[in-house]
């Protein structure tokens, strides 16, 4: 009974939120275009749809994904936990003793991009431009490799404290290097995908384990050093997209 | 109508399979690793449940509405020929779309308690309040910014990893400058601000616009907009940063 209130608060906040946006839409198109709105009833369903299905979404992840994922970030943080796997207290721990948050790391940085709803917009109008060299699910998994292995760095960032911006100033060093050989087509959308993983599965999640471990790890602190993860988040896919680009060209060449 | 309900049983055996990965990442960790027993399992599968139901309709919605609109709105905006207008539409979805975003609010109220942590503002609920406000204001400007260039660049036809490289050097150079406890938010910041409903209806804008217009590819030139976007919250909350100070 409380989960059908719940979903239906939701999806009134969605449709706030969704409301304005197709309103402007409407009005621009109508009376600043001046044109009419081709199958306007396709539309307003569409809207509906994508309303009532943005609602029950994020409904379903407060009430599945998202208690279960931060308690798990909390659990795998956890100073006992971190005992009973390494031998180590607190003060003696070392980075190497999180070897399960850097597992847990990418392995939900990974999977959580594949159900992130903006990148399958982007995947599929992507294969549909380029008439179908990018495959929706090949770019999607680029994408998700690249949010893996960037969180987890990430993670081994906050461990270690070493600062954000070197590993930025690095990562896009290696994006400068790339974009000159990489094909030109996949360009644009690398540097847009680093964009679109980072909304609605992805970010609290890895908000939540990078909060867990800044309070667990001696010496750090939560407001200092728990943000930063959705920045390794963004960038890590612009390197693996223009690789997926790469390699589909050194494929095509054999 | 059996189209519509073909298509929508296709995406909802997609969705299925696109979040099968999550679940088979939890139950390893849980089993392998944690080991402790789970609680309220029943409404866990439930909302597993919605999340399945709710991708379902999100991505059957895009296809009908999203997509189409944008680019019908790109190809009208194309076909004007009017640059203020097109400038001014790209403007006020990106200004307007990110001031209401819900994981900008969070942020922002995080940002000013650091901010309050370090000494940068008073302690008190108007300091507080004000930064906060100030925060949203300076990043949905950004975002507005942000796609304005990113259309002026598919206009002009300017290179894309030039200004994006060359933005991202300015991030570098005025990190340096930031104080530190703003610099991890304003990273983060570029990631919050291209929500899912934005981000495709931006896409089609860019790639309608790049293919309405003469000597563009809407594969080199109709994406980008979304990089811009994620570019300037960065540069313009490290501003804000030391203007704050």
């Amino acid at each position: 009974m409380n989960l059908i209130v719940d979903a239906l608060a939701f999806v009134f906040d969605t449709a706030l939120d969704v409301a304005p946006i197709v309103f402007f839409l409407f009005v621009f198109q109508l009376f600043v275009m001046r044109e009419r709105i081709r199958n306007v009833q396709q539309v307003l369903v569409g809207f509906v749809f994508v309303t009532v299905g943005l609602g029950l979404f994020l409904v379903g992840l407060e009430e599945s994904l998202f208690p279960l994922g931060r308690l798990m970030a909390q659990q795998l943080t956890n100073p006992e936990f971190l005992y009973e796997v390494s031998g180590h207290i607190a003060d003696t721990l070392v980075w190497q003793d999180f070897y399960w948050v850097y597992l847990f790391a990418a392995a939900i940085g990974f999977s959580t991009t594949l159900a992130e709803p903006a990148l399958m917009a982007v995947s599929i109008k992507a294969n549909e431009v380029s008439g179908g060299a990018i495959g929706i699910s090949g770019l999607r998994v680029a994408v998700a490799l690249g949010v893996g292995f960037g969180v987890a760095l990430g993670c081994f960032r906050i461990i270690t404290g070493l600062p954000l911006q070197y590993f930025i100033a690095a990562g896009y060093l290696v994006v400068i290097v790339q974009t000159t050989m990489a094909p030109k087509m996949i360009v644009p959308l690398a540097y847009d995908s680093g964009g679109v993983t980072t909304s609605t599965v992805t970010v609290p999640l890895i908000t939540a384990l990078g909060l867990g471990l800044a309070e667990a790890v001696p010496g750090r602190s939560p407001l200092l050093d728990g943000f930063g993860l959705v920045a390794f988040a963004s960038l890590f896919p612009i390197i693996s997209v223009l690789a997926y680009g790469q390699i589909a060209v050194l494929r095509g060449k054999k | 109508m059996k189209d519509s309900l073909v298509a929508l049983s296709k995406d909802a055996l997609s969705s299925l399979r696109d979040l099968a990965p999550i679940v088979l990442v939890i139950a390893v960790f849980q089993v392998f690793v944690i080991q402790q027993p789970v609680s309220g399992l029943l409404a866990i599968l439930f909302g597993g449940l919605l999340v399945v139901a709710g991708l379902t309709c999100f991505i059957f919605g895009l296809r009908i509405a999203l997509f189409p609109i944008g680019e019908d709105l790109a190809h009208s905006l194309a076909r004007k020929g009017s640059a203020f207008w097109l400038f001014t539409f790209a403007f006020v979805l990106g200004f307007g779309t990110t001031i209401a975003e819900p994981a900008l609010l969070a942020v922002a109220e995080e940002a000013a308690e650091v901010a309050v942590g370090a000494g940068a503002i008073a302690d008190s609920e108007e300091a507080v309040s004000n930064y906060a406000v100030g925060l949203r204001l300076v990043v949905a400007l950004s975002v507005g910014v942000a796609l304005l260039l990113g259309v002026l660049r598919i206009v002009k036809n300017w290179s894309l990893p030039l200004m994006i490289i060359g933005g991202y050097i300015l991030v570098v150079i005025v990190t340096t400058m930031a104080p530190p406890e703003i610099v991890g938010i304003a990273y983060d910041s570029g990631g919050v601000t291209t929500s899912t409903v934005t981000v495709p209806l931006v896409t089609a804008l860019g790639v309608g616009l790049a293919s309405s217009l003469k000597g563009r590819n809407p594969m080199t030139d109709g994406f980008g907009l979304i990089a811009f976007a994620s570019l300037t919250p960065i540069l313009f909350v490290l501003v804000y940063g030391i203007v704050m100070q």
